[in-house]
């Protein structure tokens, strides 16, 4: 517990079993787990975005002691369909994305400037990895964020995101059904189920 | 000018148009003759009762009943405010926020205008009270109602947006802005299309009546002017307490976004 950067006790919900783990920064936690067994619910409840039990600790603070949105702009969901506001893709950053970023996540740099209900569902997805990416988070909490990508890519933003969480000593927390991925990038793996969630 | 008094023959004559309609209707099979003849005896029984209430209230001219029948009004309105929306804010809480938003904006600006602009004497004589009331408390419901309704409505269907910026860490306000601004502005539209096609394409019922009962136009159209001002502050105050009290109610105190709290549509 001493040197957990980010530490989860008995985190449950309507339909999540109790959930514990510890993180170091540049750790990621891989989540696997049949459908239905509460994996997104882990990840809202860690977001603060459902009511939950629990104790959720980032640095020595508890999630409850500390203003929603500065939880949030720390602990930062990227849900598995990304959600946009306004009519063009960069109205939706303050900063443009550094340029390497652009090849690992195999997208055109013009797609900054480009309409959002042009883009394809995985140009969205890819666009909304880099959204979170960018707000620099201690957490990143990621809903299958490869899903939907062919291999090549998904191995690409993958590897991005990874590299990322590594370089800022962030953690991650990341559900996937892909047993290959989960074993590339795990330091640590997470079996949920009916009766909880377990380590492996 | 008198005042041509109405028979019931007249009132008769009157309905029997109605009921003409209710025959044509019948004849070409369409099935709204039995709404069209409930509401309309409903509208009979509904306006006599309250020429009875009000006669005797206007005779007896007393601050209790007077605040009493506001009271009635308030109640009703705070009702029809929740029905009005597909799906409301569910229990107390939902119907207290659109009471809340009339109580704070329609009975005020009455005060407001008995008091300061019309200087009544005394200050609740019923004539004045209860009518001015009823105009800008039928206005105001409509429009918070309307501002209500868009506001629970776009949250249901735009939780993903909702959602999204409350996870890059937007805060309620800015999160919510764009949904309340438009909520207000559906709260409005039918005020401003009011004040828009006042005089010319339609001449308002107010007016109208007074000039029906005697009174020389321009002094119906100084009314007139100041009901429309008093009805578009009391609307737009009205639908922006609500949209605001509303937003702040759609979600919980950790800023998390509760549906929950909606009513399912039957």
């Amino acid at each position: 517990m001493s040197d957990a950067f980010f530490s989860v006790d008995a985190v449950r919900g309507a339909n999540l079993r109790p959930v514990s783990f510890t993180l170091r920064p540049g750790e990621i936690l891989m989540v696997q787990g049949e459908s239905g067994v509460g994996k997104s619910q882990l990840l809202r409840a860690l977001a603060d975005l459902d009511a939950h039990e629990g104790k959720v600790v980032l640095n020595g603070v508890e999630q409850q002691q500390m203003p929603p949105s500065q939880w949030r702009r720390r602990v930062v969901y990227l849900p598995a369909e990304s959600a946009w506001w306004d009519d063009y893709v960069d109205q939706h950053f303050t900063e443009n994305l550094p340029e390497t970023w652009w090849a690992a996540l195999r997208l055109k740099p013009e797609l900054f400037r480009a309409e959002v209900a042009r883009l394809s569902s995985g140009e969205r997805q890819r666009l909304a990895v880099a959204r979170a990416l960018v707000l620099k988070p201690k957490v990143l909490l990621l809903d299958e964020p490869t899903a939907n990508l062919d291999a090549v890519t998904a191995k690409a933003v993958g590897e991005l995101l990874s590299e990322q969480i590594k370089a800022q000593g962030s953690a991650g927390v990341w559900v996937t059904h892909d047993a290959s991925e989960a074993a590339r990038f795990a330091d640590k793996q997470l079996y949920l189920d009916a009766e909880g969630g377990h380590i492996t | 000018m008198d005042l041509y008094s109405l028979t019931p023959l007249d009132l008769a004559l009157a309905a029997s148009l109605v009921l003409l309609l209710g025959v044509v209707q019948v004849l070409i099979g369409l099935g709204l003759f039995r709404t069209l003849a409930f509401n309309s005896a409903r509208m009979v029984v509904q306006l006599l009762l309250v020429g009875l209430i009000l006669q005797a209230v206007f005779a007896a001219a007393s601050l209790a009943w007077i605040a009493l029948i506001a009271l009635v009004m308030l109640s009703l309105a705070g009702y029809e405010v929740t029905a009005r929306q597909k799906r409301p804010i569910r229990g107390w809480s939902g119907y207290s926020i659109g009471l809340m938003a009339m109580s704070g904006t329609a009975l005020v600006i009455t005060l407001v205008a008995l008091t300061v602009i019309i200087q009544t004497d005394p200050w609740y004589e019923p004539q004045y009270a209860i009518p001015l009331l009823g105009m800008i408390l039928g206005n105001t419901m409509t429009g918070i109602g309307l501002a209500l309704n868009h506001l629970t409505q776009g949250a249901w269907n735009g939780r993903a947006v909702l959602e999204a910026r409350l996870i890059l860490g937007h805060d309620l306000s800015k999160a919510t802005r764009e949904l309340r601004s438009e909520s207000m502005r559906a709260g409005m539209i039918p005020t401003l299309n009011m004040l828009a096609a006042a005089g010319v394409i339609s001449l308002p019922g107010m007016m109208t009546g007074q000039i029906l009962a005697g009174t020389p136009p321009v002094e119906a159209v100084k009314y007139q002017i100041m009901i429309m001002f008093l009805i578009a502050a009391a609307t737009g105050f009205g639908s922006l307490l609500a949209v605001q009290l509303g937003a702040k109610r759609l979600f919980d105190q950790r800023e998390r976004l509760r549906l929950d709290r909606l009513k399912t549509p039957k």
